[in-house]
C-alpha cells in the first residue's frame, strides 16, 4: 500500500469513533501494541527531545525501504507514534519525502502537534523525513 | 468567610467552557485569572489618560505620569518597601532577577560563590550560571530532603566568607513548599552576603514584608497575582540599588547625556530605561487594590481549605504520590501515579475541562532529584471550589482507568 492508502486507512478508522475519549482508547491500544524498539537503539542519539515525553526513534534501510521502530514513555505518544510508524515504515525514502501529514488533522489529534504540546512528534515527523532524505542522498551517491 | 459564588462572578473566564465542558482552573501557578476590575482598568487608561510618562507637560502626560507613580507608591505600601524608589517596574520576575544578576558582575571575582536552592526555578539559576561564566564566580547548591524542604544544616555549612549573593524562592513553584526565608536571610547576612528572594509564587498567597524579612532584593511578576502579562517588581534596597551598574541603557535613566560621558538618572529612573509598560505598571496597582479588598487572611483560609481537600481526595487514589509533604505548603499539589506518564494524565483530564500544568515545570533539578520526568500540578486560587477539586478527582481516577 502508498502511503497516502494507508494514512486513508487510517482515517476511515477513526472516523468510527464518536466522541475523543473512544478515539484516545484506541491510540493507548495502538501504544501498547507498538513493537518495541530495542533497547540497544534507546540511545541519546536516538532520543528526539521534547519538552513532556520522550521518544527514541530508529530507522534502518532494508533493501529499498526503511523501517522504524520508536518507543515513547507516555502512552498516548506512543500511540501516535505507532500510526505514523504505520503510514511511513517499509516505505521508499522518496515517497516519505514527498507525503504529507495532514492525516494527523482529520483524525482530530492536531493538538498533539501544536507548540505547546511540545511532545517531540513535530520533531518525529521531521526526523522520518530527515532519516528518508539522508537514505535517499546515500543510495544516489 | 468569603463568597465564593460572588468572588468567581469577578472573574468573567471562570463561566467560560472549555471542550464543552465549564472551565476548571488549576493553573494558577502558571498565570493566574484576571478579575473585571483588572480587565477595565486597562481599556479605561487606553480610552481616557494615554500618553507617555516623565516626559511631556501636556495634561494627559501628568495624568498617566501620576497613576504610574501612584501605583509604584501602592506596591511600595504593599510589600513595606521603605521607599518608593525602591521599587522598580519590570517587566516580570525573570527580568528583575537578570538584572540584579547583572549587575553584580561588577562586584564579583573569580571564586566568589553564589547559593542558589535546588527548589529554582529555572529562571533563577540560568542568569547565575551566566553570571558564574562572566566573572568566574562558583555556583553553589542548597540541596533539599525526600520532603522537598530545603536542609537548612547544609545551607549553613555552604555559607562562608566567599558567599556573595544567596538566591532563594519564597515558595517553589514546582512543589508549593514555603521555604524558611527570614532565617535564610538573617544567615547569610551573619556572612556578609546578599540576598534575593523570588517571590513569583509567593504574591499571589501572601503579603511579603520586604522590610522584616530585611532582604536585599525581592523580584515578582503581576500576571500570577491577577495582574497583566508584562509587569512586575523588583524591590531593592535602597543602598544596593545605588551601588548596582545600571542594567539598560536609553531614554530615561539618564541625567545629562554627551558623546563625552553620560550621567545616570536618580533612583528608581536609572533601572527604567525606555517607555515603560505603562497601561501594565497602572494596572498592577488596580489588581493589588482588588487582593487587598478580599484580604490575604480570606485568601489564606479559602486556599488551605482547597489544599487540606485536594491533598486528602487524591490520596484515596491508589498509586498516587504527592511530591512536596513540608508542613509549610502553599495551595499547590504535585503529584504522579506509579507507571503512569504525567503527560497522559494532563491529556486526558484536559479533554474533561481541566487545566492542570504537566512537565518539569521548569524545575528540572528537582525532577531529577526524584527521577521523574515531571508531574502533574495543580495550584489553586481563592477562586477556586472543593467541588472543583472533586471534578478533577473523578477526572484522574478516568484517565487512570483509561491508562492502566
Amino acid at each position: 500500500m502508498t502511503i497516502k492508502e494507508i494514512q486513508d486507512e487510517i482515517i476511515d478508522e477513526f472516523s468510527m469513533f464518536d466522541d475523543w475519549m473512544q478515539r484516545y482508547e484506541y491510540i493507548i491500544e495502538l501504544g501498547k501494541s507498538l513493537p518495541l524498539i530495542e533497547e540497544e537503539y534507546k540511545t541519546d542519539e536516538n532520543l528526539i527531545k521534547g519538552c513532556q515525553s520522550k521518544v527514541w526513534l530508529q530507522g534502518e534501510q532494508k533493501d529499498d525501504k526503511i523501517v522504524f521502530t520508536a518507543d515513547s514513555d507516555a502512552i498516548l505518544t506512543k500511540g501516535i507514534i505507532a500510526i505514523l510508524i504505520r503510514a511511513f515504515s517499509n516505505q521508499k525514502a522518496s515517497d516519505i519525502i514527498n507525503a504529507d501529514t495532514e492525516f494527523i488533522d482529520e483524525i482530530g489529534l492536531k493538538e498533539h502537534l501544536s507548540a505547546t504540546r511540545a511532545n517531540g512528534l513535530v520533531s518525529m515527523i521531521k526526523n522520518i523525513k530527515m532519516y528518508a532524505l539522508a537514505f535517499d542522498s546515500k543510495n544516489k551517491n | 468567610m468569603l463568597d465564593i459564588q460572588k468572588i468567581r462572578a469577578d472573574f468573567p473566564i471562570l463561566s467560560e467552557k472549555v471542550n464543552g465542558k465549564p472551565l476548571i482552573y488549576f493553573d494558577n501557578g502558571a498565570t493566574s485569572q484576571k478579575p473585571q476590575v483588572v480587565i477595565d482598568a486597562e481599556a479605561k487608561y487606553y480610552q481616557e489618560i494615554n500618553a507617555n510618562i516623565h516626559r511631556g507637560v501636556h495634561t494627559l502626560s501628568q495624568l498617566a505620569t501620576d497613576a504610574y507613580e501612584i501605583s509604584r507608591v501602592k506596591l511600595q505600601h504593599h510589600i513595606n518597601a521603605k521607599f518608593s524608589h525602591e521599587v522598580l517596574f519590570t517587566s516580570g520576575t525573570t527580568h528583575g532577577i537578570n538584572l540584579v544578576a547583572n549587575g553584580f558582575a561588577s562586584i564579583l571575582k573569580p571564586g566568589d560563590e553564589i547559593l542558589v536552592s535546588s527548589l529554582e526555578h529555572h529562571s533563577n539559576i540560568v542568569p547565575w550560571q551566566m553570571l558564574c561564566e562572566k566573572t568566574r564566580a562558583v555556583l553553589k547548591v542548597i540541596p533539599i530532603n525526600e520532603e522537598g524542604e530545603l536542609i537548612i544544616s547544609e545551607y549553613e555549612s555552604l555559607l562562608s566568607e566567599k558567599t556573595k549573593i544567596v538566591t532563594v524562592n519564597h515558595i517553589s513553584n514546582a512543589l508549593g513548599v514555603i521555604n524558611p526565608v527570614k532565617e535564610m536571610i538573617a544567615k547569610a547576612h551573619a556572612v556578609g552576603a546578599a540576598v534575593l528572594i523570588d517571590g513569583a509564587q509567593a504574591v499571589p498567597h501572601l503579603k511579603p514584608d520586604v522590610q522584616d524579612l530585611d532582604c536585599d532584593f525581592y523580584a515578582f511578576s503581576g500576571h500570577k497575582m491577577c495582574g497583566p502579562t508584562g509587569t512586575g517588581i523588583l524591590y531593592g534596597k535602597e543602598d544596593w540599588l545605588n551601588k548596582l551598574p545600571p542594567y539598560q541603557g536609553g531614554g530615561e535613566m539618564i541625567k545629562e547625556v554627551t558623546f563625552e560621558k553620560t550621567t545616570y538618572a536618580d533612583l528608581p529612573h536609572k533601572f527604567e530605561a525606555g517607555t515603560p509598560n505603562i497601561a501594565g505598571g497602572i494596572v498592577l496597582g488596580t489588581a493589588v487594590d482588588y487582593l487587598n479588598e478580599v484580604g490575604f487572611g480570606n485568601i489564606q483560609l479559602q486556599e488551605k481549605k482547597l489544599l487540606e481537600h485536594a491533598t486528602k481526595r487524591l490520596l484515596e487514589i491508589e498509586g498516587l504520590r504527592i511530591y512536596g509533604n513540608g508542613k509549610n505548603k502553599a495551595s499547590v499539589v504535585s503529584f504522579n501515579i506509579d507507571g503512569i506518564h504525567p503527560y497522559d494524565i494532563g491529556s486526558i483530564i484536559d479533554k474533561l475541562g481541566i487545566a492542570v500544568r504537566t512537565g518539569h515545570h521548569c524545575a528540572q533539578p528537582i525532577m531529577n532529584f526524584f527521577c521523574i520526568p515531571g508531574t502533574i500540578r495543580a495550584s489553586f486560587s481563592f477562586y477556586n471550589t472543593k467541588e472543583e477539586i472533586d471534578a478533577m478527582v473523578e477526572a484522574v481516577k478516568k484517565a487512570k482507568t483509561m491508562l492502566s
